[in-house]
């Protein structure tokens, strides 16, 4: 006697991704994990930002950006050139988050000299930011910018019509020191970081693994450094 | 002898449709310009005063936002990631909202103190 298949909904074997069995996002451990640090790290990142724009929005008047970063550091251009500086550096930093995607790409196709070069450039990509928010950091200390302490004339940093304050300007360099200091501190860390991957690239480390996932979770970390500089730049320069 | 019946279920990204050369390229000339459009409106149409500042600072965060997305969803690879990694990663960041908003009320208040 011959029985045919009867299947029951009870026989099926469901393989939806929240059925058990595997990884329902698919992604590895240190790869989620790094999203869920750079996540809270969001937070840190916009609650420094948001606490900036308070202060700024509760201020009659506020220093003016371009009337502070007037300067090109290495150049004898003191005066008449606003956001010049900084547009150089933006550019440094996309650059270099371009460099890791490539290695990223690169990496998934198991090439491990490619990924080696991409990892150089984004090293010196980020060692080039750290070297100009050096010397944007050291001209404004000698303007007599700092911590705690600002120049005695303010009165050119603030806009037209607009009654200078040094209370406010005041703010604006401690706020401005700590923002931009806590993420090139974040460019620092993750240059060193860059340095350890692109060491492992090279003694051939992820290739006896199998897999270039590390420079993946090394890339979601520069990438947002890049992307907290995009607000940065936004809301000390531009606004 | 029972078959066992598979529900496969299509996922909604392929494993194919990831990030290419060209496609960072593209990316990075979206950015490129998009920085460029704010540098020409601080340096050229501000100071010129053919765009008022309270326009151009709305313009500024739209476009920074537009900056972010395009980080987000093809550098970090977030839009090509299963759609329950997306919403964990993108939905706890409405606190951001929330604290924005709370916050630019009480700095109105705080004018009213100073």
């Amino acid at each position: 006697m011959s029985t045919t298949a009867v299947t029951s909904p009870i026989d099926e074997v469901k393989t939806t991704p929240w059925a058990g069995g595997r990884s329902p996002f698919s992604v590895e451990y240190g790869k989620m994990m790094m999203w869920f640090f750079l996540l809270s790290d969001a937070f840190t990142f916009s609650s420094l930002l948001i606490a900036y724009g308070a202060l700024r929005f509760s201020a009659p008047a506020w220093p003016a950006a371009d009337h502070i970063f007037q300067s090109v550091p290495l150049t004898s251009i003191e005066h008449g050139a606003p956001l010049v500086f900084v547009g150089i550096m933006t550019f440094i930093l996309i650059m270099s988050s371009v460099t890791m995607v490539l290695g990223v790409e690169a990496g998934h196709r198991g090439a491990r000299k490619e990924v080696a070069w991409w990892m150089v450039a984004t090293v010196i990509g980020g060692f080039m930011f750290l070297g100009c928010q050096a010397l944007e950091w050291s001209h404004l200390f000698h303007e007599g910018f700092g911590w705690g302490k600002m120049p005695k004339e303010i009165g050119e940093f603030f806009p037209e019509g607009t009654k200078p304050s040094a209370v406010y300007t005041q703010q604006f360099a401690n706020l401005f020191f700590t923002i931009t200091g806590f993420h090139g501190f974040h460019v620092f860390t993750g240059v060193i970081i860059n340095i350890i991957i692109l060491v492992n690239v090279l003694i051939g480390t992820y290739d006896r693994r199998g897999t270039y996932g590390m420079v993946e979770k090394v890339g979601l970390y520069w990438h947002f450094v890049d992307l907290v500089w995009v607000f940065v730049f936004t809301f000390f320069y531009l606004v | 002898m029972s078959e066992i019946k598979h529900t496969e279920i299509h996922e909604e990204h392929a494993e194919h449709d990831t990030m290419t050369r060209k496609k960072i390229w593209n990316v990075f000339f979206v950015l490129l310009g998009i920085t460029a459009v704010e540098f020409f409106i601080a340096l050229y149409l501000v100071p010129k005063n053919i765009v008022p500042i309270h326009v151009a600072n709305p313009i500024y965060i739209v476009l920074t936002l537009a900056k972010a997305f395009y980080i987000v969803a093809y550098f970090m690879h977030l839009k090509f990631e299963k759609i329950g990694l997306v919403y964990s990663i993108l939905v706890p960041t409405l606190f951001i909202i929330g604290l924005i908003l709370v916050l630019t009320n009480e700095s109105h208040h705080w004018v009213d103190l100073r």
